[in-house]
């Protein structure tokens, strides 16, 4: 039987199922194999639909929703080593590698930069909104502008 | 963008239109600069602005803000997907309120969509 004779409503649906399941179950050892078969009878056809759609492959989106979680959770606070682990990675070593590639920086130093911009924050969080004339013209210094503004 | 609820806000941007938050900075008591982007497009802020009495409005011309936000005065503009029966699909499941279904226009196809205060976006996508 061929995908094609299926009408378009079903296979989007079957399409968005796979990636809401992917988005809801990040965490898992996801069967992507099974996933396919479950919604078509080519692994092939599915994975080309799914990159049509929505730009990536299962895997790939599959990954690019782990980092995205991952970023999350470091900014939370979290060990690189736990965070590894609830994203769904198996080793320390390869979420390390994709991460630096993918993201740019190690999760070591991502976490770095997000507490030295939290910090930043809690210090000056008028300096984090674009075109703030207070922040801009040093009506902050020694001025209580923070508790009329709200 | 002015929303009626900024914590129920955060939460539709984020967990069902799946935004990226970009800032979030207390602003004071009770109140957050919060601005989200588009997942493919992080360079467009938008800022997450409760609608209430203080710097911006009077106790009556809040209330008359709000009342036009809810009925759907407010439409904030456009956002691009590259499938949008796929994304129609995958926001309804999500919750997210449809004012028009994908249709075929002669500028190409475009749904209408809401947020949870009654900001309305159109969405279009080229791909038939």
């Amino acid at each position: 039987m061929k995908t094609e004779s299926y009408p378009r409503a079903y296979l989007y649906r079957r399409i968005v199922q796979a990636k809401i399941f992917i988005d809801n179950n990040y965490a898992d050892n996801i069967p992507l194999k099974k996933i396919s078969g479950e919604a078509f009878f080519s692994k092939f056809h599915f994975n080309r639909l799914f990159k049509s759609i929505y730009g990536k492959t299962p895997h790939q989106y599959l990954t690019s929703v782990r980092l995205d979680k991952a970023q999350l959770l470091l900014k939370e606070g979290k060990p690189v080593s736990e965070v590894c682990f609830l994203v769904g990675f198996e080793s320390v070593g390869s979420f390390s590698r994709l991460f630096k590639h993918t993201i740019g920086v190690s999760p070591t130093a991502f976490v770095s930069n997000q507490a030295a911009r939290k910090k930043d924050i809690a210090v000056n969080p008028l300096k984090f909104i674009p075109a703030c004339i207070a922040y801009k013209n040093g009506w902050m210094e020694n001025s209580n502008f923070e508790q009329i503004f709200t | 963008m002015y929303v009626l609820d900024q914590e129920s806000a955060f939460d539709f941007y984020t967990n069902k239109l799946g935004f990226k938050v970009i800032t979030d900075a207390p602003m004071g008591p009770d109140a957050r600069w919060i601005t989200v982007s588009p997942p493919e497009q992080t360079d467009f802020e938008i800022t997450l602005i409760p609608v209430r009495e203080g710097m911006n409005f009077t106790k009556e011309s809040a209330e008359a803000m709000k009342e036009l936000v809810k009925k759907g005065t407010f439409g904030f503009g456009v956002f691009q997907c590259n499938d949008i029966f796929a994304t129609y699909e995958e926001l309804k499941a999500k919750g997210v309120e449809f004012t028009k279904p994908p249709k075929e226009e002669f500028y190409g196809n475009e749904a209408l969509f809401k947020d949870d205060s009654g900001n309305w976006f159109s969405l279009v996508s080229n791909r038939k």
